[in-house]
């Protein structure tokens, strides 16, 4: 028996100076492709958003960086080695809506699950396991619910109980799919306070992103995502009118007030407000 | 009807044990199963263990437990596995393939048994109890062996306690730890195999699923923890069990199986009614309440104001004038009110019907009371 769920041989070193580099990714359900052929590279210490729209692939992305969906064709090194040697350095924020709220389980014991890989087989969570979760509810601003039942979370009560999980897998990936989705106003600034309070901290952050609008006020590095990538780089090169149209198709060329054929790379950044009504149109686009 | 003393009796003793393993068994492995929302395997797994039984009896030759359970933990599993792969390579609904398997499998079951049944084999007669369960037929080695079993099934929930608790509430994130999920998920669905071959004997094929199922379902309604639940299912499992079996003692020709189940399932109908705070009847009551508090802070705000714009903190207020103001309910929540000792009955005016005011208490509360208007009128 391995002393660890995640310990596989031991590989060569490919790219160790970025934090995840994808080659030639395919991903695929039936015959229908989720992710062609994508190459990525996103170095450490960004706070990286990745959007595009439904459908694009983004979850997949993210399952397929954790080895949870198995790639038709591709490799994926995390801090130079193939992911699925470096699990214990990536953390993972589920989309909230993936678990049943009504198990019966307390708030403290979710954050400990983030614990289990660590702990490895049949050992069970202790004292310092429970000093550790407790820190991480502690940041999230969640510790005085630790006893509470998760049935009796709101929306953004939930998610912050997922980010605490997260935390105290003290990794220095980490991977969170939509974790300002239908959240408050409240929950999405103290999120993205600790996403950028982690950034500082040295971590690298991949986050799937739906709001088009709060993209440069909350991220430095963007991936336009629309089953092969469209852009990807730091954020102020990326943003532009001529990518996101590219990633969503043509609706975006039909906001009010944009000129056509703004953008190019490093061209101007398309105005929030135009961007507005972006993405819930797209968004119905596959 | 039979006394204590019968308690003592071989067969008895024989029975009250197995039903116990069996309900502690079922209620610790059927939790996992309810709440990974796959009770319904155990139906698919449970019917056909029946083919196996009949299997292991050919080709054993004896109706030895051994050879019998290693037959139905092998068609049980084999069911399991059709189940999955046709949800995942057909076009078939996850029910659609369970009826299916769950069908097939039992046909063969019968077709088999009957076939046996009609070779007059030496040592075949009962087999055919294995369909409802026989409590009498429990001999001391069956339990050793239910005993073994159970034994294996808790060593291993305990040993992979978090393991098993992980896969059960975040599959998705268990794997991004590197947790060989769908093994631990295949381990799961064949322990709930074991659970069925520990009920053959006592409950049978037909009617096992009801023992995965009840102890979770009823456990899960008084429960915060995954700790407490289990042990509670298990709880509820074994009591179930030895309820069932005494049950079956006091009349003849009363089933031992059938009774476990009905008791079971009894103490999983309470449950999803009366647990506090999830029950059915609790909710509702507790609507009920919520509505009726909401009814009287109405009234006593009314009162309140009425009192204010007559400039009389005492003002009686007429029953039919309130009656028309908050409908029929007033006279129920004035009675409320007044076992609050928040209002009280006017009764010198009798003549004109029935007054009502508010005691001191009352205009206190309905001072304070957040649905009052602000005072227009000072009086007292």
């Amino acid at each position: 028996m391995v002393d660890r769920w995640d310990e596989r041989a031991k590989g060569a070193v490919h790219e160790p100076s970025l934090a995840l580099h994808i080659e030639d990714l395919t991903v695929s359900y039936d015959h229908r492709p989720v992710l062609w052929d994508i190459d990525l590279d996103i170095p450490p210490g960004v706070l990286a958003a990745v959007v595009g729209p439904n459908g694009a692939g983004k979850s997949t992305l993210v399952k397929a960086v954790l080895g949870m969906v198995k790639p038709a064709a591709g490799h994926v090194y995390v801090f130079g080695r193939p992911h699925l040697q470096q699990l214990r350095r990536i953390g993972y924020v589920p989309q909230r809506t993936t678990v049943d709220w009504d198990f019966p389980t307390t708030v403290l014991d979710v954050v400990m699950m983030g614990l289990y890989g660590q702990l490895g087989w049949i050992r069970r969570p202790g004292r310092a396991e429970r000093r550790k979760a407790m820190d991480a509810l502690e940041q999230v601003g969640m510790a005085a619910f630790c006893h509470r039942q998760i049935s009796q979370l709101s929306g953004g009560q939930q998610q912050r109980v997922f980010l605490a999980r997260a935390l105290v897998q003290d990794a220095e990936l980490y991977l969170l799919d939509e974790p300002m989705a239908g959240v408050d106003a409240t929950t999405e600034r103290h999120i993205i306070g600790l996403l950028k309070e982690l950034r500082s901290r040295g971590k690298t952050l991949l986050v799937v992103h739906h709001d088009l609008q709060t993209l440069p006020e909350y991220f430095d590095w963007l991936v336009l995502l629309n089953v092969r990538i469209v852009a990807q780089g730091p954020l102020k090169q990326v943003y532009t009118l001529a990518n996101l149209r590219q990633t969503y198709g043509s609706q975006i060329g039909l906001l009010h007030g944009m000129p056509a054929g703004t953008g190019g790379p490093g061209a101007e950044s398309p105005g929030s407000a135009a961007l507005e009504t972006a993405a819930p149109r797209a968004g119905g686009r596959r | 009807m039979p006394g204590l003393e019968i308690l003592s009796d071989f067969t008895v003793r024989n029975a009250l044990i197995g039903a116990s393993l069996l309900g502690v068994v079922s209620g610790v492995l059927g939790t996992f199963a309810v709440l990974r929302e796959q009770s319904l395997i155990g139906d698919a797994v449970s019917h056909a263990a029946l083919p196996g039984i009949c299997l292991g009896f050919l080709i054993a030759g004896t109706r030895e437990i051994w050879p019998l359970a290693l037959g139905a933990l092998a068609a049980g599993a084999a069911a399991a596995l059709a189940v999955l792969a046709l949800t995942r390579y057909s076009r078939l609904k996850p029910d659609a393939s369970l009826g299916t398997v769950l069908s097939t499998f039992f046909a063969a079951g019968t077709v088999l048994l009957t076939y046996i049944q009609n070779r007059q084999l030496p040592g075949q007669a009962g087999l055919d109890s294995f369909l409802f369960g026989q409590a009498a037929a429990v001999l001391p080695e069956d339990l050793w062996f239910m005993g073994a079993v159970a034994l294996v099934a808790l060593g291993a929930v305990g040993l992979f306690w978090k393991e098993f608790k992980l896969v059960a509430f975040d599959p998705g994130f268990a794997r991004s730890l590197g947790l060989p999920v769908a093994l631990i998920e295949a381990a799961l669905t064949a322990m709930i195999a074991l659970a069925v071959v520990v009920g053959l004997q006592l409950v049978g094929v037909v009617l096992m699923v009801a023992m995965v199922i009840a102890p979770g379902t009823a456990a899960r309604q008084w429960c915060r923890r995954l700790e407490t639940t289990v042990l509670l299912a298990a709880g509820f499992g074994a009591a179930s069990g030895i309820l069932g079996t005494m049950l079956s003692l006091l009349g003849r020709g009363l089933a031992t199986g059938p009774l476990i189940v009905l008791v079971a399932t009894g103490l999983a109908v309470v449950s999803l009614l009366f647990a506090p705070g999830r029950g059915a009847a609790w909710k509702a009551a507790a609507r009920r309440r919520a509505r009726a508090a909401i009814e009287d802070r109405h009234i006593l705000a009314g009162m309140w104001q009425l009192a204010q714009s007559h400039g009389d903190a005492a003002y009686a207020v007429e029953q039919g004038m309130l009656d028309a103001m908050y409908g029929a309910g007033a006279r129920g929540a004035l009675e409320r009110l007044e076992r609050q000792g928040l209002v009280e009955p006017v009764t010198h005016m009798s003549e004109e019907g029935l007054h009502w005011r508010l005691t001191p208490e009352g205009r206190k509360a309905a001072a304070a009371e957040p649905l009052s208007p602000s005072p227009t009128v000072r009086g007292e």
